[in-house]
C-alpha cells in the first residue's frame, strides 16, 4: 500500500501511508485508538476507497469495491466482533455465503474439509460444534478458518486478543506462529505493547493518521520506547501508588452463591471482606465466576448468602437498592450494558441520577440542567465529543469509558466494582483509567477490581483473590505478590498445596513482563528445551503458571533476552518446512 | 455490501434534521403519483380520481368535519401505539383494547351504571370515558403482566386477545344487550353522547350537520400529555432509556418489569378511551361494526409519525382523510391501496435517512474485476 490518504470529514485517517506485507511474515500495525490502523485495513479489504494511493498484491495494481474483491485477492479479515450464527455449527458458518454448495448441503463432506483445513494449521476444532457452544478463543478461531476456506493469503487480524483469555492468547498466537510458517502473510492490528514484542517480525507504527515508524524491526525497540512513538510522548508504566492504612469494612460477602445463565454453579460459597481505601483484585481465567461474582453484589443476579454492604445486607435487593447506598459499577460490556448507544452523553450520564436533584424536580426532568452536569463531567474527564448531544454509540472505546467513569465516579460511591475497566483501551487511556481508580482509592472508596490482565491487577491492588471455578481459590496480600503463585492458584492449586520450588529464577536472568514470559515458553516448546526443567514442566501444562511476578516496575531498561533467538529460531523452522523456495523478501 | 447496480451505500451517521421531514413527505407524494399510475394503468384519469379524492375530505366543511371524526380513534391509537414502540413494546393488541373500551363505556348505559334520566350528560360521559379507559388498560394488562413476569412474546398475545374482545363484544350484542335480535344495542340516549358541533346548530347555523365530536380534543389533549412524558418527564426518560437498551436500564437500576407493565396499560387506556369516542361519539350504540381495523391502521400511524406524538396529529389526519375518501371512491379499495403504498414508501425512505447514496462510474467497477 502506498501513499494512502484517506479523509473522513474533519479527519485525515491516513495521511499518505506505507505499508508492506511478504509472505510467511507477522506484521504488527500499532498506535493508539483513532491512529488510523483500522481505517487502514478497512481499505485494504475494500470496506473504504481511498481518495489518493495505490494498492498493489504481487505487483498488480488492485482497487476493491467491497471486502468481496478484496477475498477474491487473497485478502481477509477477522474483526474484532465476531459475524458468526450462533445456532449454526462450525462448518456451517464457514460456508455461508459462499457459492459452493449451491443447493444440496452435503454437511459431511464439508465438516471434513474443515478439520482438514484446521488440522493443517494445528487448529482444534470440532467441525460440528454449534458456535454458542465454543469459547470466545474457540470462535476467533472459527472466523480465522473462515477466512483461510476461501482461500486467504493475506490475513488481517482487528485486535485480536482484546476478547481473550491469557491462554486464549498464548494459543492464538501459536496459531499465527504456524500460518506464518506456512507462507501466510499476517497483519497483526493491536495497541498493546507486549503482544506486539511477542507476536511480530515486523511493525509500523501510526499516529493520528501517520506513520512514524514504518517496516522496522522489533528487536531495536524497547517497550518505552514503542510506547512513545506510539503515543508521542513519554508514557509512564510505573504508577504512583501511595501505601496507606485500610479503614472500616465496607462490603463482606459470606457464603455466596449462584448459579450462571445456563443454571450451572458458577460461585461456590464465596467469603469476601473489602476495605476503605483498598483494591481488592480478583484474579482468574475468564469465565470462572468473575462475571456472577459482580452480577450478585449489583444486584443483576440473583444468589445465595449475604452480602453486607455498610451493614445493610444487598443480596438479592433491585440494582438501584445498591446504587443509592452508594455503589458505582463499571461494566464489563460497556455498550451492551454500560451506555444506551443511541442516546444522547446527557442521557447516558444522568442514568442513575435522573430522580435527584437538581435534574429532576418531582416528576420533571430538567434536561438544562442534565447537560450542564454533562457539559462539565465532559470538560472534567476530558471526553472527546462534538457535544452533549451526541449519540454515546458515537464515541471512541476509550471516550465511552470515560463517559462511564463521568457517571459512575462522580456519584462519590463508597463502593466501586471495576470489571475490565481498560479492556480494549490504548495506553493513554490505560493510565488515565488507572489513574482514577488510584484517586478514588486514595479518597477511601473500597474497589473490587477484576481483570484479566494479571499486570494490571499486580500494579492495583492492595490484595488479590484468586478465582477457580467460582471458588475464591486464595486471597493474597501485596507483600507477598507472587506470580508463580498466583498463576498456580489460577489453575485451581489451593495454597496450602502450592510446591515451595515454584519461585522462578527467571526475572534474575532479567526477564520483564509474563508475555515475554510465555513469548520464552512457545520458543522453548518449537526449539531446543531450556536449562530450567522446573520451568518447561510448567510451561507445557500451565502457559499462565510460568509469568513471573514482577509489574513493570521491576523492568529492566535494556530490552530483556535476545528476541533475536526468537527471529532465528522462526527461521531455521520456516527453511526447515518450505526448504530451498524459502525466500523472506518473496514477492510483493 | 455488494450490490449488482453501479449505486453505492454509505452509512451516515449524522442525518440533517430536516431530512426526515423531507423524506416523508417525498414518500406521501411519490405514493401518490404510483398509486396515480396504478389508476392509470386501469383505465382511470388519476387527475380527476384525486380531485374527487380532494372533493370527498377537504372540499367541505361537512367532509373535513367527517375526516376528524375518523382521524379521532387514529389519533388516540396512534398515540398509544407510539408510546409503547418508544419502549419496544409491539402493542399490536389496539383493535382488542379499542373493543373492550367500547364495551366498558357501553356498560355505563346499557347495565345501567347510572341513573340516565337524571345524572347530567357531562358525568355520564366522563364515566364512559373513564371506564372506557380502564377497560382499556386492564385488557393491556393482561400482555403487560406475562411479558414482565415470564417474558412472553407480546405480538402473539396481544393478536391473538383481539379476536376475543371481539367475540366477547359479539356474546353481548348477540345476546344479552341484543335490541329484538339485531346485533346492536339499543341506541343510547342522549344523555350518553359526547357533545357533537350539530348539537349547537340552533346558535351556530354553520355547524347543522357536522358530525364532528368532542372526542378530537381527547386525542389533542392527549397528545400533548404524551409529548410531556416522553420528552419531559423522568418516566419518559425511562421509557427511552429501556426502549434503547433494556439491559443497560437494569443496570441502572430501572425496574423493566413494572414499566413494561405501566406502558401497556397507559397504550391500552388510550385505545380503550377511542373505544369510547367511537360508541359515544359516532355510532352511539354497540354494534359489531365500530372499528374501521382502527386498532390496526393507529400501529401504521404511530410508524408513520416516527413515534412523534405531533406528527401523530398529522399522519392521524392524513389516514382520516383517506378512509373518508374511500367511501366516496369506487372501488373503495383505492385508498387502501394508496394506504399501504405510502406505508411501504414511507418505511423505505429510512434508507435515505442511515445512508448516503453515491453512484459508481462503471469505469471503476470495470478497474475493481
Amino acid at each position: 500500500m502506498q501513499d494512502i490518504v484517506l479523509r473522513f470529514p474533519g479527519v485525515l485517517a491516513n495521511d499518505h501511508v506505507n505499508f508492506s506485507l511478504y509472505p510467511g511474515e507477522i506484521h504488527a500495525l500499532l498506535g493508539e485508538n483513532g491512529a488510523g490502523k483500522s481505517t487502514l485495513m478497512n481499505v485494504l479489504t475494500g470496506l473504504y476507497k481511498p481518495q489518493s494511493g495505490e494498492i498493489r498484491i504481487h505487483g498488480k495494481k488492485v482497487s476493491f469495491n467491497s471486502p468481496k474483491d478484496a477475498i477474491a485477492n487473497g485478502i481477509g479479515m477477522i474483526h474484532q466482533h465476531f459475524m458468526l450464527v450462533e445456532n449454526q455449527t462450525v462448518t456451517e458458518n464457514i460456508l455461508i455465503g459462499l457459492d459452493t454448495p449451491r443447493f444440496a448441503l452435503n454437511l459431511k463432506k464439508y465438516d471434513q474439509e474443515v478439520s482438514d483445513l484446521a488440522d493443517q494449521f494445528d487448529i482444534h476444532i470440532d467441525p460440528t460444534a454449534k458456535i454458542w457452544q465454543l469459547s470466545v478463543g474457540e470462535q476467533q478461531r472459527v472466523e480465522i478458518l473462515k477466512i483461510l476456506y476461501r482461500g486467504a493469503n493475506i490475513l488481517i487480524l482487528d485486535e485480536p486478543t482484546a476478547v481473550l483469555a491469557p491462554q486464549e492468547i498464548d494459543e492464538l498466537i501459536e496459531t499465527l506462529k504456524e500460518m506464518a510458517a506456512k507462507g501466510k502473510s499476517i497483519a497483526f492490528i493491536s495497541h498493546k505493547l507486549t503482544e506486539v514484542k511477542q507476536v511480530a517480525d515486523k511493525l509500523t507504527v501510526l499516529r493520528r493518521g501517520r506513520v512514524t515508524a514504518e517496516r522496522v524491526d522489533l528487536k531495536d525497540f524497547t517497550r518505552e520506547s514503542l510506547a512513545s512513538l506510539m503515543v508521542g510522548r513519554e508514557v509512564i508504566f510505573n504508577l504512583h501508588k501511595c501505601v496507606q492504612d485500610h479503614g472500616r469494612e465496607v462490603m463482606r460477602l459470606e457464603d455466596v452463591s449462584a448459579v450462571n445463565n445456563k443454571n450451572l454453579p458458577a460461585l461456590r460459597n464465596v467469603d469476601l471482606s473489602l476495605h476503605e481505601g483498598e483494591i481488592l483484585g480478583i484474579a482468574g481465567v475468564a469465565g470462572n465466576g468473575q462475571s456472577e461474582l459482580v452480577e450478585v453484589i449489583t444486584g443483576l443476579r440473583e444468589c445465595t448468602g449475604k452480602i453486607w454492604m455498610d451493614g445493610k445486607d444487598i443480596a438479592n435487593k433491585p440494582p438501584s437498592f445498591a446504587i443509592s447506598h452508594g455503589l458505582a459499577h463499571i461494566p464489563e460490556d460497556r455498550i451492551g450494558v454500560g451506555s444506551a448507544p443511541n442516546l444522547s452523553l446527557t442521557s447516558n450520564v444522568i442514568m442513575k441520577r435522573y430522580d435527584k436533584e437538581p435534574i429532576s424536580h418531582k416528576w420533571q426532568l430538567d434536561y438544562l440542567a442534565a447537560d450542564e452536569l454533562t457539559d462539565n463531567l465532559k470538560t472534567e474527564y476530558d471526553i472527546q465529543a462534538p457535544s452533549v448531544k451526541t449519540a454515546a454509540r458515537k464515541l471512541s472505546g476509550g471516550n465511552l469509558q470515560k463517559l462511564i467513569l463521568a457517571r459512575e465516579l462522580s456519584s462519590a460511591p463508597h463502593l466501586i466494582v471495576a470489571m475490565q475497566p481498560t479492556r480494549g483501551l490504548d495506553v493513554g487511556a490505560i493510565e488515565g483509567v488507572q489513574q482514577l481508580l488510584l484517586r478514588q482509592r486514595e479518597l477511601g472508596c473500597a474497589i473490587l477490581l477484576v481483570s484479566e490482565d494479571l499486570d494490571e491487577i499486580l500494579d492495583l491492588s492492595d490484595r488479590i483473590a484468586v478465582m477457580y471455578e467460582g471458588h475464591v481459590v486464595g486471597v493474597v496480600c501485596s507483600d507477598d505478590f507472587d506470580i508463580t503463585k498466583i498463576g498456580l492458584m489460577m489453575t485451581g492449586t489451593l495454597p496450602q498445596d502450592l510446591p515451595e520450588t515454584v519461585k522462578p529464577e527467571l526475572h534474575a536472568e532479567g526477564a520483564s513482563s509474563r508475555f515475554d514470559q510465555v513469548l520464552e515458553a512457545v520458543r522453548d516448546y518449537e526449539g531446543p528445551p531450556q536449562p530450567d526443567p522446573t520451568i518447561q514442566v510448567e510451561s507445557t501444562e500451565h502457559p499462565q503458571s510460568v509469568t513471573p511476578e514482577e509489574s513493570e516496575q521491576a523492568e529492566p531498561p535494556t530490552p530483556l533476552e535476545d528476541p533475536d533467538a526468537g527471529l532465528s529460531e522462526k527461521e531455521r523452522v520456516l527453511r526447515k518446512i518450505l526448504g530451498e523456495n524459502y525466500d523472506r523478501r518473496g514477492e510483493e | 455490501m455488494n450490490i449488482p447496480y453501479p449505486v453505492l451505500l454509505k452509512r451516515t451517521e449524522d442525518p440533517a434534521k430536516w431530512l426526515p421531514i423531507v423524506t416523508s413527505v417525498a414518500a406521501v407524494v411519490a405514493a401518490f403519483v404510483v398509486s396515480g399510475i396504478i389508476l392509470w394503468v386501469t383505465g382511470a384519469n388519476p387527475f380527476t380520481v384525486y380531485s374527487y379524492f380532494y372533493r370527498a375530505s377537504f372540499g367541505s366543511w361537512g367532509a373535513f368535519s367527517d375526516v376528524i371524526v375518523k382521524a379521532t380513534p387514529l389519533l388516540l391509537i396512534g398515540l398509544g401505539c407510539s408510546l409503547a414502540f418508544r419502549m419496544r413494546l409491539w402493542n399490536i393488541g389496539a383493535e382488542g383494547q379499542f373493543f373492550i373500551g367500547a364495551f366498558m363505556a357501553s356498560a355505563v348505559v346499557m347495565v345501567p351504571l347510572v341513573n340516565l334520566d337524571t345524572t347530567p350528560r357531562w358525568a355520564i360521559v366522563s364515566l364512559m370515558g373513564l371506564l372506557g379507559m380502564l377497560g382499556g388498560a386492564l385488557y393491556a394488562f393482561i400482555p403487560g403482566i406475562l411479558k414482565a413476569k415470564l417474558n412472553i412474546n407480546e405480538i402473539i398475545i396481544t393478536l391473538m386477545l383481539n379476536y376475543i374482545a371481539v367475540l366477547w363484544n359479539n356474546y353481548w350484542i348477540f345476546g344479552k344487550w341484543s335490541e329484538a335480535g339485531f346485533q346492536m344495542t339499543k341506541t343510547f340516549p342522549k344523555s350518553a353522547w359526547l357533545p357533537r358541533l350539530a348539537d349547537y346548530a340552533k346558535d351556530v347555523p354553520a355547524f347543522s350537520g357536522l358530525t364532528l365530536h368532542a372526542g378530537i380534543l381527547f386525542g389533542l389533549i392527549a397528545s400533548i400529555i404524551v409529548y410531556i412524558i416522553v420528552y419531559r418527564s423522568k418516566w419518559g426518560y425511562k421509557i427511552t432509556l429501556i426502549g434503547d437498551n433494556p439491559r443497560a436500564a437494569r443496570y441502572a437500576g430501572i425496574n423493566i418489569a413494572t414499566n413494561t407493565i405501566l406502558v401497556f396499560m397507559v397504550s391500552g387506556a388510550l385505545a380503550g378511551l377511542a373505544g369510547m369516542t367511537e360508541v359515544s361519539g359516532v355510532v352511539h350504540r354497540l354494534q359489531e361494526r365500530i372499528s374501521n381495523s382502527y386498532g390496526f391502521s393507529g400501529v401504521i400511524v404511530a410508524w408513520l409519525a416516527k413515534l412523534n406524538p405531533f406528527a401523530v396529529i398529522v399522519v392521524s389526519i392524513l389516514f382520516g382523510a383517506l378512509l373518508v375518501a374511500s367511501r366516496e371512491i369506487q372501488p373503495s379499495g383505492i385508498s387502501f391501496l394508496i394506504q399501504g403504498i405510502t406505508l411501504f414508501l414511507v418505511i423505505s425512505s429510512d434508507v435515505l435517512l442511515k445512508y448516503e447514496i453515491k453512484w459508481v462510474r462503471p469505469t471503476q467497477q470495470e478497474t475493481a474485476q
